[in-house]
């Protein structure tokens, strides 16, 4: 049986081949997600509550993502996975294989080739188009809940559009260390209205939330809650006139494909201080390693 | 580096061929199977079954094998493996007073109707290691009882209950409408006391342990006696749709606690005991009375005491009872966390360069 979508089938039902039904989740499951994120694509930055299911695996690996990513995968989707910026790191290669497992998508390595991409604390150096959805991996999707731990509070606090508290703390932040210290997981403002999380990914990558092409989808397991971004939503970092928002810069480039404007890893190579800096996203960076050597044989 | 060069996935396929090596143990010695841990572990798997909301011991047996006998990694994959069994309806509530018992107790009264029925427990056995298990042998038979068990075992609540000297149980649910599901619907707060017994119930036997007794150290005393302890077999009954009444479709080992709690009554009340409650499956008594002062405790609410404890406090207690979410949360700290922490570095040693140290190392 299969449900016919724009440009691509949700299969539903057992498969015998797999052992599954499509993407692990029963159907009822899968509506019953498909529905918060509806509603959270029509509130952007609301967090829905939904009826998150226990995995396969463990809750703050990925759950959240790992249920949206099921829900809204279609047969002709192709899959792209990554933790860190990277393909190959062990949770990004044991998320790919569910899938490939349950539901016999196609995956990728390769941004511009993906339709779905999962990620874990990065948002790929490539610009993503209106043909692709981001689905973000996030541990505690309340911005406000180092500020306040208790979710009737905090639910309160974004009825009322009550973000004083957040001012506070970069406030304190300036007159403390002179910066706003917060690194990641740096809150923002969708479509002037909802504080939100971003997930645990550097403030670099902040600005690519903004106006992104591509729907943003955020799935937390653990605490149960849904959130999303549509297309060309605004999302702004939160910050102050005299104290705007920055995002890090490297005094290196990339020490593989020499770029100047990625976000670095720094690589220990030795016990002496020896140490190298490469691109996080490791498909944008062998992509412009292989684009300099084809320039390189021209 | 286990992340930065390729080879991610050749690495875990190796690490779980080992696993599964170590799981085996020595050749030499005979594989254990999931029908003697089934038989000889029967504590392990009833609280497989109980934190992992699911009433299979042969499924609970698989999992405590699987997982090398880590309680919780079982909970999680019979959690996990629950998640796709679709779901036919909801059971008849089950009837604890007919139940089939194998031991019930109560610490209140010497003696009461039907007797103090110790069944199998460690409590009156001293603890020293017998040498005598270590190796195997014709293990002593218990002799059945000359005269059965008298039919009638009142619940000891219920005898209180007909004094008017505890408070009434909650009203059973109304059939039509349904309690609140834990397994279908996000926890919301504040949450009804099903919809936290079910939350307790499924909690964390350390957790709840350490919720318990710290109501007895003092955070939220509530000064509890063990009204009643049961232990035994119940009929699970369900509703078919085309039937139009309940048939018995098999028997499950359930505990039961029943607290009994000191109030000294108010304006409105007068003075009565209150109540305490904790169920699991299997033989889990340490479980059950845990849950039971847990569950008291957060009734703060409801009896209009003062909260000033953690074990009183509903958002505390059922948002970290969970020991699947707890250990995938505290252990996601082992996955790679390097690109944040980039950030942190970065931003100190910013700081501190700012701030004239480090101006070396930065130069």
């Amino acid at each position: 049986m299969s449900i016919t979508g724009t440009g691509g089938t949700f299969a539903t039902g057992y498969d015998s081949g797999t052992g599954y039904n499509f993407a692990y989740l029963n159907e009822q499951t899968k509506r019953m997600i498909r529905r918060a994120l509806m509603k959270a694509v029509a509130i952007p930055g609301y967090q829905v509550p939904f009826a998150s299911r226990e995995m396969p695996m463990p809750y703050g690996w990925g759950t959240g993502g790992v249920q949206v990513t099921a829900s809204i995968l279609k047969t002709n989707d192709v899959l792209k996975v990554i933790d860190q910026g990277a393909d190959d790191t062990t949770n990004a290669v044991s998320i790919r294989q569910f899938f490939e497992k349950t539901a016999q998508v196609a995956t990728t390595e390769k941004t511009t080739d993906a339709t779905v991409i999962q990620t874990r604390h990065r948002i790929p150096e490539q610009e993503l188009d209106e043909n692709q959805i981001l689905v973000y991996q996030v541990p505690i999707p309340e911005p406000l809940r180092f500020l306040e731990p208790r979710e009737t509070e905090t639910r309160k606090m974004h009825a009322l559009e009550e973000y004083g508290l957040m001012h506070v703390k970069l406030y304190e932040d300036i007159s403390r260390h002179g910066h706003i210290a917060t690194t990641y997981a740096y809150p923002v403002l969708v479509e002037g209205r909802y504080v939100m999380d971003p997930s645990p990914t550097p403030k670099f990558d902040n600005p690519k939330m903004d106006d992104m092409g591509a729907l943003q989808l955020f799935g937390a397991g653990r605490e149960m809650r849904i959130y999303a971004v549509p297309p060309w939503t605004k999302v702004t970092s939160l910050d102050f006139d005299d104290h705007p928002f920055e995002i890090q810069k490297w005094d290196q480039a990339c020490a593989l494909c020499g770029a100047e404007n990625a976000y670095l890893d720094e690589v220990i190579l030795d016990d002496q201080g020896g140490r190298m800096f490469c691109c996080s996203d490791t498909d944008y960076c062998r992509a412009r390693q292989e684009n300099a050597q084809q320039e390189a044989a021209e | 580096m286990y992340v930065a060069v390729k080879g991610g996935e050749r690495a875990i396929d190796n690490a779980h061929r080992l696993l599964a090596e170590r799981r085996r143990g020595d050749r030499d010695v005979a594989e254990l199977s999931v029908e003697q841990i089934q038989q000889q572990l029967p504590l392990a798997v009833d609280r497989v079954m109980t934190e992992g909301s699911l009433y299979d011991r042969e499924l609970a047996a698989l999992a405590i094998k699987q997982a090398r006998g880590d309680t919780i990694e079982a909970v999680f994959l019979i959690r996990a493996s629950r998640t796709t069994m679709p779901r036919f309806g909801s059971s008849k509530p089950i009837n604890t007073s007919s139940m089939a018992v194998d031991r019930r107790i109560s610490a209140t009264y010497k003696d009461i109707p039907g007797g103090q029925i110790l069944g199998p427990t460690f409590d009156y056995q001293h603890r020293l290691l017998d040498f005598g298990l270590a190796k195997p042998a014709d293990r002593p038979v218990a002799e059945p009882a000359e005269t059965p068990l008298d039919e009638n075992l009142p619940r000891v609540l219920e005898l209180l209950n007909n004094e008017g000297l505890i408070e009434q149980a909650s009203e059973p649910a109304d059939e039509n409408t349904p309690p609140s599901d834990l397994t279908r619907d996000p926890l919301d707060f504040p949450a009804d006391r099903a919809l936290r017994l079910q939350n307790l119930a499924r909690g964390d036997e350390g957790f709840l342990l350490a919720m318990g007794y710290s109501t007895q150290r003092g955070y939220a005393r509530n000064h509890a006696f063990g009204g009643e302890i049961r232990i035994g077999s119940v009929a699970v009954e369900f509703e078919p749709e085309e039937l139009g009444f309940p048939i018995e479709i098999g028997e499950i080992m359930v505990s039961e606690c029943e607290m009994i709690n000191q109030f000294t009554g108010s304006k409105k009340a007068p003075p009565q005991f209150t109540r305490g409650y904790g169920l699991a499956f299997g033989q889990s008594e340490r479980k059950v009375m845990s849950m039971a002062l847990v569950d008291r405790a957060l009734r703060a609410d409801e009896l209009g005491e003062e909260k000033v404890a953690p074990a009183q406090d509903e958002e505390f207690v059922l948002s970290h009872s969970d020991n699947v979410k707890a250990t995938g949360f505290v252990e996601h700290l082992k996955l790679p966390h390097y690109v944040d922490f980039q950030a942190e570095l970065e931003l100190v040693r910013r700081m501190r360069t700012e701030q004239g140290i480090d101006q070396e190392a930065a130069e």
